[in-house]
């Protein structure tokens, strides 16, 4: 019964996990078509940069849920005016650039924080679950990530904003007709996916742990959860693949390990973009470049 | 004047000259980073055929490079002799290849997702050999060894000779035939009619289709023959570094191979050559020091060039030197009074080889109409 408790939670953490880490992802790419492979770097700086803030004595909470989000959605801007605009349409040069940029980042972070591994510590103590020991912040994690999700839709669907980012996503011409700028909307946009990464990799730095490196274990599992997802449906479609994949993974990893639990999820990824090359997204991805 | 065989755009002077150049170089040098150098060029050739003249990007092709070394050094420890070794490095890595492009080609899928599909085999492989410590993961007497990966295989051997193997001099001698050897095989495989369709493909997919080629047929064959290339590779420098780490498989390597073909040129097969040589010698410079992190200008390279020089540094060159020489030769017809027929040299357009450079033949399409006029 406990035991059924704990793989429960385990699962729906993992669920959350992926769904934190995929959500600037999959608003850049859903709004953008741009496939940012940046985007673990960007995750991994929001958790330095709660580090250097939990270091010069700010209060952690704050660091991680307002600061970090600020500072990576500033370096995404940086970023959007100095590369990626140049590049809009042209997909497979879009990913060798945010490429480098990830070593770039990886090479800065290096430089300043060093190479090696460090802790931020857990704000939350674990409690305990019939007579196993759970940590607490997992539950926060879950929590942040409904909230965010939530929030996001409501954005999507009744703000004015919303709705300006909805109809450039649709139709860009049309959009530019009506006086809104697609390349402002683009900026903007890009600039918020970088905020949501630094959201996840600040809530997240307790957990994981920080390394100049640690982007490369997001980047696959958010790659694969939006673009599985599809590119149609930015909440819905990565809510669904974060669901399938976290279940997948899990119930691998406490019937293997979590290694094999992982390789499971990235195979079924590959199965399921064979199955599906035309599906949601496909459509847009014809002849880019 | 046709004194040599031509294969397509062969210069068999500049090709004799740096046959002549690397085969003397060992009297001048030690042999221990040339060998590297060779071996990470002929990884990049690997990926350069196939994204410059089918123009498929494949995002983890360290996959075949370190499924070639991990089978050299797999199968090396089980059978002792290692002919069949080296010819398995080359087969597996060809036969994976085959499965996963049939699997991707087949199915139709576009650039971008076969970006993603080859990045996420990559991932996977490096995920599972970097879990494979302790005992139960064994392939007959070769332990895998997880993270620490498998050291102190055998080297090559003369074949049928075990036990006289070659390492230091003859290792560099078999490396600069591998990579001459693949050079020439490429140049063959575009000369003939199988690389006239690749590069049809790559301009225009669905016109390749309508004129009865099985376009996954041609990818899936093209993907194959680099992949075989890149296990060559794969095969070379385990026998270089003595030993196969799940490091072949990081995304780091991934990326840099792309890097050196991009930088070198797209669209060329010396670019990825001379780039995979320049930037893997800049490499084990920054290697040597710790001021500034490796990454750091690998990764700033890469967005520069992009940004600026999308093409690569070998296509640029070429356009610019074809518009000088151009332009030197219609100026001196254009003073005999014959405006068209003195660009016999620099005039190589309609080739694979000019129209990978587009902005290049552009250019001297303007400048052809123009100087009839003046």
């Amino acid at each position: 019964m406990d035991y059924t408790a704990v793989v429960l939670l385990q699962i729906l953490y993992m669920i959350a996990f992926l769904a934190l880490i995929s959500a600037g992802l999959a608003v850049v790419f859903g709004m953008m078509r741009v496939i940012n492979l940046a985007h673990g770097e960007f995750v991994m700086l929001g958790g330095y940069t709660t580090l250097a803030c939990q270091r010069v004595g700010i209060d952690i909470w704050f660091a991680m849920l307002v600061i970090a989000p600020l500072v990576v959605g500033v370096v995404g801007l940086i970023v959007e005016r100095l590369v990626i605009r140049f590049l809009y349409g042209r997909m497979i040069d879009t990913m060798l650039a945010t490429w480098g940029l990830s070593l770039l980042l990886i090479g800065m972070v290096t430089f300043i924080f060093g190479s090696s591994a460090v802790n931020v510590p857990t704000p939350l103590p674990g409690y305990q679950l019939g007579e196993y020991q759970m940590g607490g912040y997992n539950l926060f994690i879950i929590g942040v990530t409904a909230v965010l999700y939530v929030a996001m839709w409501l954005v999507l669907r009744y703000t004015r904003w919303g709705l300006i980012a909805r109809g450039a996503m649709q139709n860009p011409e049309i959009a530019s007709a009506l006086g809104y700028n697609p390349r402002t909307v683009y900026m903007v946009t890009f600039s918020i996916g970088a905020a949501l990464s630094g959201l996840a990799g600040g809530v997240l730095a307790p957990l994981t742990g920080l390394l100049p490196a640690s982007g490369g274990a997001y980047i696959a599992q958010a790659f694969i959860a939006v673009i599985t997802g599809g590119a149609g449906a930015v909440i819905a479609g990565t809510l669904s693949s974060s669901v399938l994949f976290g279940v997948v993974s899990q119930i691998v990893s406490f019937a293997y390990t979590p290694v094999i639990g992982e390789i499971a999820m990235l195979a079924l990824a590959i199965i399921l973009l064979r199955l599906m090359p035309q599906g949601i997204s496909g459509r847009f991805f014809r002849n880019s470049q | 004047m046709k004194a040599w065989p031509s294969i397509g755009q062969m210069r068999w002077g500049w090709f004799l000259a740096s046959a002549v150049v690397l085969l003397l170089l060992p009297v001048v040098t030690d042999t221990h980073t040339p060998t590297i150098l060779l071996i990470w060029a002929l990884f990049a050739l690997s990926l350069g055929l196939m994204w410059g003249y089918a123009g498929l990007l494949s995002f983890g092709h360290s996959a075949y490079f370190g499924l070639g070394a991990y089978t050299y050094a797999i199968a090396v420890i089980n059978i002792g002799e290692s002919t069949a070794p080296v010819l398995l490095a080359i087969v597996i890595p060809a036969v994976v290849a085959a499965v996963i492009g049939a699997m991707m080609f087949y199915g139709r899928i576009s650039d971008v997702y076969m970006g993603v599909i080859t990045l996420v085999v990559t991932l996977i492989l490096f995920k599972f050999m970097s879990a494979t410590a302790g005992d139960q993961y064994a392939i007959g007497a070769a332990r895998l060894g997880g993270f620490n990966g498998i050291p102190g295989f055998a080297v090559i051997n003369i074949p049928g000779m075990p036990e006289v193997s070659l390492f230091g001099l003859p290792m560099y001698y078999i490396a600069v035939v591998s990579l001459l050897g693949c050079y020439l095989v490429s140049r063959w495989i575009l000369a003939r009619s199988f690389g006239r369709v690749l590069v049809g493909i790559r301009e225009n997919e669905a016109r390749c289709e309508l004129l009865g080629y099985s376009v996954p047929a041609y990818k899936t064959a093209i993907f194959t023959i680099s992949a075989a290339m890149a296990g060559l590779a794969g095969c070379l420098f385990a026998n270089w570094a003595e030993i196969v780490t799940p490091g072949v498989f990081s995304l780091r390597s991934a990326a840099e191979v792309i890097i050196w073909t991009i930088v070198g040129g797209v669209g060329t097969l010396i670019g990825p050559v001379l780039g995979a040589m320049a930037l893997g010698m800049v490499k084990l410079l920054l290697g040597e020091q710790t001021v500034i992190d490796n990454s750091l200008l690998l990764g700033l390279l890469l967005v520069i060039v992009v940004l600026a020089i999308p093409r690569g540094v070998v296509p640029a060159l070429q356009g610019w030197w074809r518009g000088r020489t151009r332009f030197r030769a219609q100026r001196a017809g254009h003073r005999r009074g014959r405006p068209r027929a003195s660009a016999p040299r620099g005039g190589s357009s309609g080739t694979s080889e000019s129209k990978t450079s587009r902005p290049e033949t552009t250019g001297s399409a303007h400048r052809v109409p123009q100087a009839g006029r003046s």
